[in-house]
């Protein structure tokens, strides 16, 4: 995280204090998509904070990964309408088709499979999200073609 | 599918309006042009006078809100407006269709609202998982700003990390200042004591783009459409078991048969219809006899639920309403932040009891335990989180009696491992408290 990027956060506001999140984003998204306590250190060092307090913020929010992820993360949400549309099928689809069970990552830490809360994609159930970006209307039979193309990239 | 009128959705022919220039040439922004012309507290007197009731959930008036925000001159601090675009309660998706397809109608209802409070602080806090969403802000701001339409309002979109709590006013505001995302104790109410302890309106993002049509339309041709107590169209979000399910720009007041039917193409795979939850995961379930309820505030209310924020959830008959239980109390179990003990204690004892239930391991008693720690809850926190747990679980229990008594007297689940929700499962974080089987209902 370079300097200048950490004013320009804490310029957005008031307080200072309110920088904490987003750059907390930034310091996951550079180090491999997890805080690592040096990476919390850094963070913490950048807004005159103690890295306890940083790692407070980090526990509260499930979108800070405090242990390493896959090369690739699926994240299946299997909240009530997305599980009435099948959600189960999916995840058990990618279980397969990743080898790796959910809510783990692969040895060899190429993926990352979870199951999610709600991601407000009712509507277009099953909600998959891979690397925050949303594929919608997934089912059990998409599986196995997405997958394929997570290989190749 | 007759024709309703689009308000929120104006302009858009089904798709979205990206483009500055096209929203302008369209009338885009006049509204900002015509409200700035006029004192904030005609502002606000025309939007009390359309009726413009609060789309997050609790319906409180929007005007009223912005009345509560005290002048600057009798209390001299910055005055901030703070929109909730957190938008994570199960069955809700409107928000983000709003932001993906109006962003300069939800900007230009910012500014609106920023004069109307006198504001020249804008914070929008997004949920984490918005990506897309957050860019099509980020890049439609940059536009407005280049066309100088700010008026020396500094607009700033503050991404979220993953919480529901966050949707909450005063945990969302904890959370904007930097801080873990838990209810504040109130008294003092945001109005007064918000933001960085200053005067704070937070309003949901259909409410501050309906904020604009208001302006477009003016107050008293906004008021003709809907019903009395509930003016104007609202974004329903139908889900669930239903042919077509999509968010639809309806007016209040329409029934839930020609929501369902009509416009939602009625039960997916010619099931039969069970149960609706008509707004959010929150509100009370309804069943198939409650079909021509109106969507409106006060029809909802005396049908024992709630509009909730009008995400509609259609339900058939292949449901268990256990497993169903089960699922919406992990998630209340799993969102709770953990201030207030009833909520943090409550939530994991009723999904407990739930699975006892299901698993055909509970006894008469356990039925009553259930209950009483759902009514232990209501009520006894700083927010309602833990709450919506419980209404939304007693009425399961209310609405299906049977289906849990016959859990009870047979010693298993009547529908044999062939529910809709068999083998559900709960987030991944979750996993590793209860061990990965356990996870599995
Ligand atoms: C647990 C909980 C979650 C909430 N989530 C949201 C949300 O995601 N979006 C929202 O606009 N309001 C949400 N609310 C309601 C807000 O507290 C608040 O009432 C609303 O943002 C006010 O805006 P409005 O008056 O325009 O509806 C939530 C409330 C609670 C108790």
């Amino acid at each position: 995280m370079n300097d200048a990027q950490i004013q320009r956060l804490r310029k957005q506001y008031p307080d200072p204090l309110s920088a904490v999140m987003p750059a907390l984003r930034i310091a996951q998204e550079q180090n491999g998509g997890w805080l690592s306590p040096d990476t919390i250190r850094e963070v913490a060092d950048a807004l005159e904070l103690t890295p306890a307090y940083c790692l407070s913020i980090a526990s509260f929010y499930d979108q800070y990964r405090l242990e390493p992820v896959g090369r690739r993360v699926v994240e299946v949400c299997t909240n009530v309408p997305c599980a009435l549309a099948g959600a189960q099928q999916v995840v058990e689809a990618f279980e397969r088709e990743l080898e790796v069970t959910a809510g783990s990552t692969r040895e060899d830490g190429e993926y990352t499979l979870g199951t999610i809360e709600c991601l407000g994609g009712c509507g277009w159930a099953t909600v998959v999200a891979i690397d925050n970006r949303h594929r919608l209307r997934v089912t059990a039979d998409d599986v196995p073609g997405i997958v394929k193309e997570l290989r190749g990239a | 599918m007759p024709e309703h009128p689009q308000i929120v959705f104006a302009g858009t022919d089904g798709g979205a309006v990206l483009d500055i220039d096209r929203y302008r040439a369209a009338g885009g922004f006049s509204a900002l042009a015509k409200t700035r012309a006029m004192a904030p507290d005609d502002v606000i007197a025309e939007l009390e006078a359309s009726g413009l009731r609060g789309r997050g959930g609790a319906f409180f008036p929007t005007g009223r809100k912005w009345a509560f925000v005290p002048k600057p001159e009798a209390l001299p601090k910055p005055h901030y407006l703070v929109v909730n675009a957190d938008e994570s309660e199960p069955g809700s998706f409107k928000d983000r269709e709003i932001m993906l397809r109006v962003p300069f109608r939800f900007l230009e209802g910012c500014l609106i609202a920023a004069h109307g409070i006198q504001s020249q602080h804008v914070f929008v806090y997004i949920r984490g998982e918005y990506e897309r969403e957050f860019e099509i802000l980020r890049d439609s701001l940059e536009a407005v700003r280049k066309d100088d339409l700010l008026g020396g309002v500094t607009v700033v979109v503050h991404r979220g990390a993953g919480a529901y709590i966050c949707g909450e006013e005063t945990a969302l505001l904890e959370s904007l200042e930097g801080k873990r995302g838990q209810p504040r104790t109130k008294p003092p109410f945001p109005a007064i004591a918000g933001l960085y302890a200053a005067p704070t309106a937070v309003n949901n993002v259909e409410s501050i783009t309906t904020v604009t049509s208001v302006f477009e339309l003016g107050a008293a041709e906004y008021a003709k459409l809907g019903v009395e107590n509930s003016t104007g169209t609202r974004v329903f979000s139908l889900s669930g078991d239903v042919a077509n399910p999509g968010n639809y720009e309806l007016p209040h007041g329409i029934s839930m048969r020609e929501l369902v039917y009509d416009i939602g193409g009625g039960i997916a795979n010619g099931r039969e219809l069970k149960a609706v939850i008509p707004g959010g995961s929150s509100t009370s379930v309804l069943t198939a006899d409650d079909i021509d309820v109106k969507m409106d505030f006060t029809s909802l209310v005396e049908a024992g639920s709630s509009i909730g924020s009008a995400g509609v959830i259609v339900i058939d008959d292949r449901c268990c309403m256990v497993q169903l239980g089960i699922r919406v109390s992990q998630f209340y179990e799993h969102e709770s932040c953990g201030k207030c003990t009833p909520c943090r204690v409550g939530t994991k004892w009723v999904t407990q009891i739930l699975e006892k239930i299901e698993d055909g391991r509970a006894a008469q008693a356990d039925l009553d335990l259930l209950l009483s720690v759902c009514d232990r809850i209501m009520g006894k926190c700083l927010c309602p989180l833990g709450d919506s747990d419980a209404i939304a679980v007693l009425s399961y229990v209310d609405r299906f009696r049977e289906e849990f008594q016959a859990h009870i007297d047979l010693g298993r689940c009547p529908f044999d491992g062939e529910s809709s929700l068999e083998g559900i499962l709960a987030p991944s974080a979750m996993h590793a408290s209860q061990g990965h089987e356990a996870a599995h209902v």
